[in-house]
């Protein structure tokens, strides 16, 4: 069974018809990257996957896990396994990181029927996170993503990612912002995070990241559909060719 | 069955001793209020004379409000006008109908209890679980007191104030609140009911934090509770008042009077939970809290700080205020008031600038939802003779959907030009981008949103009590429940 399945998918936003029929397939293990120009859908495809409710699905199907995805709603999806690493995290006043961490594993344990997470057992693993990440521990009173920087935003959704745990870590262009360095500790984060069961869909603009994070398979999404599909060397072919070509010489997937 | 009932009657007569609970009668004076009624109750209460006179002199000045319709009605909050003739002015204490388990309790307030985190223990004698209630209450109430006596704190009602302590309140009685203070506050000073009088004499640092739940009539509603906290020299205390749980009353108005005094380098704090009931979700029914709470930092290097959350009630209406008397004094106001469904909130502060150097800290934490219409009406006032003077305002609101109001009425008033004030405010929705961030690490939106309105008010919290600050959360977010559709 796939982890994911994506079946002719097509979704409107505010009327206009951003995803023209979309098909995709992940396993387990796999790290595959969709990239593409400004406008093509990319982001659209992310947000519809963690169930935003803005993005109107009008054809199409998505199984997780062979479960129907489009049934379910954000905060289910999320327990089922499905992270999304925003593009723009948001800042949450008031909460601490340390809290917040431990409420959202809490939500995912309650819902397998686990039981709460213990804090003496929390603290020292989310420690080694955070060393991974080059995170100061003063990071974890601070109030979520509030006065961070984008390199430290961009860590902070790895980190979560990272103690959450999921099948399947889908990257809205986490690159973007990002200098060398924090590039390389992000990439690291994820690296180590790759295995046998946990699959990633890396969505991005440049070829750079794909350079530590070197995936399995490489998707061009060009005006709502995915054009080409290829090995890790067919992002390196967009760094010289560019999408124009791609779109014009392709119809429909 | 007898002996239950002689050890019953046995610690009700030890109650007796120690004045916690007021004289047990068996009347109730007759609808209305004139000075016959006045005097019955000073009369029920043994009142010396002092107590009655003064009483009265409050009566005939609100009759005179009355009759020249003096009512105040520039707040920002609508209510059918109220029947003073309708109102019984005194009754028994009632003697809660007593049930034998919480089983038999409303499943609904077993459910708010267990939400609110509330201990069995008290649960059991909020609901008048008869005999355990009374064990409960006894024994800790015995062990409490006794440590006040040491430390020589006198806490009590203020009923057994005015009999045992009559010198003390005479000299401290109306001298922050006056009769003449406003209408409300000449109502209370006529028929005020009971309350808590603290005295903490010079140098005592009273060891432990009052409150009002080890009075057992405290979960009795006060219609017009009167309360008065001296601290003298170098003396400090911290006082809660109210509690998490809701309270029903079948009285709809009250109108409590609080009046604090510091002495020089004296400190009190003083914290309010309150959720009295705030009506049905269409806005029926509900409590009128209209107070008038005030302190006085009389003495040099004194500090009051108030610290509310307000969620209950259909209308609140109150400004904790601090009159900075003393060179160097000190007041604070921190508040979270919710409006939810039709209530309404018109509340804030009054910091008053008289002494040299003196420092004044507001942080305002509105939140609405549902139709609740927020107010936040703030004074700050330098006097002209009140150089060196700082003062810092935040008043923020958070609107929780796109039906409620948050309504901002500063006030500032500086006659002196040496004062530095600060002053921020801000108004944010809950976004919708934040909730869809909380919801994709796992969070129910309920628990999401309850997360960022705590969030919201850490500030506040943060100068809570910690018993009362863990329960003011998860009283937030029972309060917050069906905000967001």
């Amino acid at each position: 069974m796939s982890l994911l399945e994506i079946k002719n998918l097509h979704v409107k936003v505010d009327g206009n018809e951003i995803l023209k029929g979309v098909n995709l397939s992940l396993e387990p293990g796999e790290v595959h990257s969709i990239m593409g120009p400004n406008g093509s859908g990319k982001s659209t495809l992310a947000q519809v996957l963690a169930r935003r409710e803005s993005y109107d699905v009008t054809q199409g199907e998505i199984l997780f896990n062979g479960k129907d995805l489009l049934a379910m709603k954000a905060e289910e999806a999320a327990c089922e396994g499905l992270f999304l690493a925003f593009q723009y995290p948001v800042e949450i006043p008031g909460v601490s990181n340390a809290y917040f961490l431990r409420s959202a594993l809490n939500a995912v344990h309650k819902y397998r029927g686990q039981d709460e997470v213990d804090a003496m057992d929390f603290l020292p693993k989310l420690r080694e996170k955070m060393k991974l990440l080059e995170m100061d521990e003063k990071f974890l009173n601070r109030s979520v993503n509030e006065a961070f920087s984008g390199g430290e935003k961009k860590r902070n959704e790895i980190l979560q990612m990272a103690v959450l745990e999921p099948k399947l870590g889908i990257l809205d262009e986490t690159d973007s912002g990002l200098d060398i360095d924090a590039l390389r500790i992000v990439a690291s984060g994820v690296n180590a995070m790759r295995s046998p069961d946990r699959a990633f869909l890396v969505v991005t603009h440049y070829q750079r990241l794909l350079n530590y994070i070197v995936p399995d398979r490489v998707h061009v999404l060009v005006n709502g559909r995915i054009v080409k599909s290829g090995g890790p060397e067919l992002a390196l072919q967009l760094e010289d060719t560019g999408y124009a070509t791609v779109g014009s010489a392709a119809g429909a997937a | 069955m007898s002996s239950n009932t002689d050890t019953i009657r046995e610690l009700a007569q030890q109650e007796y001793k120690w004045g916690f609970v007021t004289d047990i009668e068996h009347d109730s004076a007759p609808r209305g209020l004139n000075e016959d009624i006045v005097r019955f109750i000073s009369a029920k209460k043994n009142e010396p004379e002092f107590m009655l006179e003064w009483r009265l002199r409050a009566y005939r000045h609100w009759e005179s409000l009355e009759k020249a319709q003096a009512e105040p009605k520039w707040a920002h909050i609508h209510y059918d006008p109220i029947d003073y003739q309708n109102i019984i002015y005194y009754s028994a204490p009632k003697q809660k109908p007593s049930i034998n388990s919480l089983d038999e309790l409303d499943p609904e307030i077993r459910r708010t209890y267990e939400k609110l985190g509330i201990p069995l223990a008290e649960q059991k004698m909020l609901a008048g679980v008869a005999v355990d209630a009374v064990f409960d209450s006894v024994s800790v109430a015995t062990t409490f007191k006794a440590k006040l006596a040491e430390a020589g704190v006198i806490f009590c009602s203020f009923s057994e104030a005015v009999r045992e302590h009559p010198d003390l309140v005479k000299k401290y009685l109306g001298s922050v609140v006056p009769y003449t203070d406003n209408f409300f506050a000449a109502l209370n000073a006529a028929v005020f009911s009971d309350g808590s009088f603290c005295f903490v004499p010079k140098g005592v640092k009273c060891p432990m934090e009052l409150s009002t739940y080890f009075r057992i009539n405290a979960a009795e509603t006060g219609q017009f509770e009167r309360t008065l906290i001296v601290a003298e020299e170098g003396a400090s205390v911290s006082y809660l008042e109210g509690c998490t749980a809701p309270i029903r009353d079948t009285n709809q108005l009250h109108a409590a009077v609080v009046e604090l005094v510091a002495l020089d380098d004296a400190q009190i704090k003083y914290s309010t939970v309150q959720n009295w009931y705030p009506g049905d979700k269409n806005g029926k029914g509900g409590i009128y809290n209209f107070v008038t709470k005030r302190g006085k930092c009389l003495g040099r290097n004194s500090k009051i700080s108030w610290t509310q959350v307000e969620t209950g009630s259909a209308i609140t209406w109150k400004y904790p205020s601090c009159i900075l008397q003393g060179e160097n004094s000190v007041g604070e106001f921190y508040s979270v008031a919710l409006t939810n469904n039709y209530q309404q909130a018109d509340t804030g502060t009054k910091m008053i600038h008289i002494g040299k150097n003196t420092r004044s800290t507001i942080v305002s934490k509105g939140i609405s939802a549902g139709h609740g219409q927020n107010t936040y009406r703030g004074m700050v006032r330098i006097l002209k003779h009140a150089t060196g003077a700082r003062n810092y305002t935040q008043c923020d609101s958070l609107l929780i959907g796109d039906r409620c109001g948050a309504h901002t009425f500063p006030y500032i008033e500086v006659k002196n030009s040496t004062a530095r004030m600060e002053h921020e405010a801000s108004t944010s929705k809950i976004g919708e981008d934040q909730l869809f961030y909380l919801r994709q690490r796992g969070l129910k939106t309920e628990d999401a949103v309850s997360m960022i309105v705590n969030g919201f008010c850490k500030r506040v919290f943060r100068e809570l009590p910690m018993e009362f600050a863990v329960e003011a959360q998860k009283l937030l977010s029972v309060s917050l429940e069906g905000s967001v559709g």
